[in-house]
């Protein structure tokens, strides 16, 4: 999140500046890449429940995914809402 | 750079190095800035949090001093502060507040005595209903916090959490209608129709009120600005949103969707053994107005959409944790 607010991706509000807290930074991950994540824990879960845009097997909230070497190469799809 | 003046009449803002820049369009989004308080006493290690450079100077003030840590004030901005004080700093904290209670402002009595409760547990001193007068020192360093009845209250780090002044000075000068934050209405458009004010700066009229509001969140400045970019790009959508907040403190995230006010309706959806309570305040015509939740993302999510629809509960689904509130949006 904090890189794609950097880089002013548009598509990624990330409202309350990674708090786990607004849901406007949903991404959906390449199912490649997925499993190398840390699962979401119940607030990012409960969160999830709630985006704007269709939630999808691939969904994140971008604040709660740690960019590292192992995620090179993944291909992240911005929605096409947020609210 | 700084804006030294608007000149209204000829469309333009003059710069402080003396640089001028024509407008057909101004956006006043000066924010704010901390109240002033006890200025008189220039004492070393008083702090206010504002910027990321107070956050950086707090930080290196917890490490280099001794003793107790004051916050002045009990709004989020201090308790937030009272919370990582305690916990990673593993401090002695005092939290002084003038209003009879915490969060007074922000939150409603039900929500303001449970985050009390959870501070009291986590060491933290509450003085609620308590007037700050003045600081002590000894060789420039503050020493003391000096209570209305003539208390001392040992302190080693004293933090100023009580408000904000919205920086209205640019919009005086020019001469737009100000009442403690530029005056807008629901397209956040000043006395001066080429001329937009958003933010902490502003205050405007409610949309589900119609009352004049003056109110301090990320959310409040994100969707004025959307709005204000709505107008100049020739599809004016009024600002119309559902404010919401938000804080973590001692392991707890408080959310709150829509406004609290004294006088409503408080229902109670407990589900403590998940860790999780829900305070649903209504009008007294019956209208949802605010929801306050602890630990309960998607109940806060679905409050703020509940609250945007229309669509209400009643008390007793409120109340019990077995109704599916989701079922109302279906």
């Amino acid at each position: 999140m904090q890189l794609a607010i950097q880089e002013n991706i548009r598509g990624i509000e990330a409202e309350c500046g990674g708090a786990c807290a607004c849901a406007t930074c949903h991404v959906y991950i390449d199912d490649a890449y997925l499993h190398l994540l840390t699962p979401p824990a119940q607030d990012e879960e409960e969160m999830l429940e709630g985006v704007a845009a269709e939630r999808r097997d691939g969904s994140r909230l971008a604040c709660q995914v740690i960019v590292s070497d192992a995620l090179d190469g993944m291909v992240v799809e911005v929605p096409d809402r947020q609210f | 750079m700084q804006v030294e003046r608007i000149v209204r009449d000829e469309h333009k803002v003059l710069l402080s190095d003396g640089q001028e820049l024509a407008y057909e369009t101004l956006v006043i989004a000066t924010g704010s800035r901390a109240r002033p308080f006890l200025e008189d006493c220039a004492v070393e290690n008083v702090y206010t949090l504002r910027t990321l450079r107070d956050a950086e100077a707090i930080r290196a003030a917890a490490e280099t001093t001794e003793g107790p840590v004051v916050i002045v004030g009990g709004g989020y901005v201090g308790l937030e502060l009272a919370a990582t004080f305690r916990t990673h700093f593993q401090r002695m904290v005092h939290v002084v507040e003038a209003a009879p209670r915490l969060l007074m402002r922000a939150a409603s009595p039900a929500l303001s005595a449970l985050v009390a409760a959870r501070h009291q547990e986590a060491g933290t001193v509450v003085h609620a209903g308590r007037c700050v007068t003045g600081l002590e020192q000894v060789d420039g360093a503050v020493s003391g916090v000096v209570m209305q009845d003539g208390e001392v209250l040992p302190a080693g780090l004293v933090i100023k959490g009580v408000g904000i002044l919205p920086n209205q000075e640019l919009a005086v000068m020019a001469g737009l209608d100000c009442q403690d934050g530029i005056l807008v209405d629901q397209y956040c458009r000043t006395s001066d129709s080429s001329i937009f004010a958003i933010g902490d700066c502003c205050r405007f009229p409610e949309a589900f009120s119609g009352r004049l509001v003056r109110l301090e969140c990320v959310q409040n400045a994100h969707d004025q600005a959307r709005t204000v970019a709505s107008v100049i790009s020739g599809k004016a959508q009024p600002y119309t949103a559902v404010p919401w907040f938000w804080s973590d403190q001692l392991g707890m995230k408080l959310q709150t969707a829509g406004r609290w006010e004294d006088g409503m309706t408080c229902a109670v959806r407990d589900e403590s053994e998940k860790g999780k309570m829900s305070f649903f305040h209504f009008s007294y015509s019956g209208q949802l107005c605010a929801v306050e939740t602890v630990n309960h993302p998607a109940l806060h999510i679905l409050s703020r959409r509940m609250i945007l629809s229309g669509v209400f509960p009643e008390i007793s689904q409120v109340e019990n944790v077995d109704f599916d509130l989701k079922r109302l949006l279906a």
